[in-house]
């Protein structure tokens, strides 16, 4: 499977989302800096997790709008994959490739820590490899994930399964007391009409090998392998 | 030609910045402080002399890059 992460400035995570690709796909992903205006021929782009342009104006903005970012809707009008982590998913909604936007957090307060995942739908090509309602574990550390759309956005989101991550607590109930930044619906993670574009909070790359303490975010690498 | 935008929430998104500033000038003894939003300015000297040119390219600034409008309003004023 051919992989790229996009990296702008400020990006931080890029290095992490290389080892989690190469550690489970075997290949080691094109890293595509933010002036290129080729993207190589790949089956899945990821936009990685970091303070791109020291999240100046708003999260994601300047990136979103950054040359590399053209190559990307042609990616996504062909079907491929785009999977947006934390700040590659507030990229992703500022490029309007993903409805919505992440607000500051309710609490106002940056958030590091190991939270719980529902898998509310196991039938994408993110998540193929989980079992549908699956509880997982997933770091988050986001100061702007709080989830929010218009209701009907949101009524569309629900009602056609692309809501694809929801906190929750470890028994799998989502309780105010486990969304650690106040979403709609507790929402962790959606996905696009077509199926095809991702964006999540929580960062799966960072628990993918036991060093790490767990493998719960390899299923989301080993389901894009396999859909790719 | 310089120009001033204001970049504001909609009514009914939820404002925790304007919710902190509203809780700590309560916490100063500022009674009757009813809500608190908070937003940008964002000022541009511009080479355009039209103003009428200059709006609309304000107007295109705002919706591509300036504002988000899936939560925020925006107010441009010609100084």
């Amino acid at each position: 499977m051919r992989s790229a992460v996009l990296v702008f400035p400020g990006i931080n995570r890029e290095r992490d989302m290389a080892y989690a690709l190469q550690t489970v796909t075997g290949a080691r992903p094109y890293m595509v800096w933010h002036s290129d205006t080729d993207l190589p021929s790949v089956d899945l782009v990821v936009v990685p997790g970091g303070f791109s342009y020291g999240d100046y104006l708003r999260c994601g903005a300047i990136a979103a709008r950054a040359p590399d970012k053209n190559a990307v809707p042609p990616h996504v009008a062909a079907g491929r994959l785009v999977l947006g982590v934390c700040n590659g998913f507030q990229i992703l909604t500022e490029a309007g490739l993903l409805p919505g936007v992440l607000m500051r957090n309710a609490s106002l307060k940056f958030v590091c820590k190991e939270v719980r995942l529902r898998v509310e739908n196991a039938k994408t090509a993110f998540t193929s490899t989980y079992a549908a309602g699956a509880v997982i574990r997933a770091p988050v550390a986001h100061g702007e994930g709080n989830y929010f759309a218009d209701p009907e956005t949101i009524l569309r989101l629900e009602g056609d399964g692309r809501v694809v991550f929801r906190y929750c607590d470890a028994s799998g109930e989502t309780t105010a007391q486990a969304d650690p930044n106040g979403s709609v619906n507790h929402i962790a993670g959606i996905m696009n009409e077509r199926g095809n574009v991702v964006g999540m909070m929580p960062h799966p790359e960072n628990l993918i090998e036991p060093m790490q303490g767990g493998t719960d975010g390899r299923g989301i690498f080993e389901s894009i392998m396999r859909a790719a | 030609m310089k120009a001033r935008i204001t970049v504001t929430l909609k009514p009914g998104v939820l404002d925790p910045q304007g919710k902190a500033i509203e809780g700590a000038l309560g916490g100063l003894g500022f009674a009757g402080v009813e809500e608190v939003r908070q937003g940008k300015l964002i000022e541009i000297e511009l080479a355009e002399t039209n103003p009428e040119i200059a709006r609309a390219s304000l107007d295109d600034m705002c919706r591509r890059l300036l504002a988000n409008t899936v939560i925020e309003n925006y107010r441009i004023e010609l100084v």
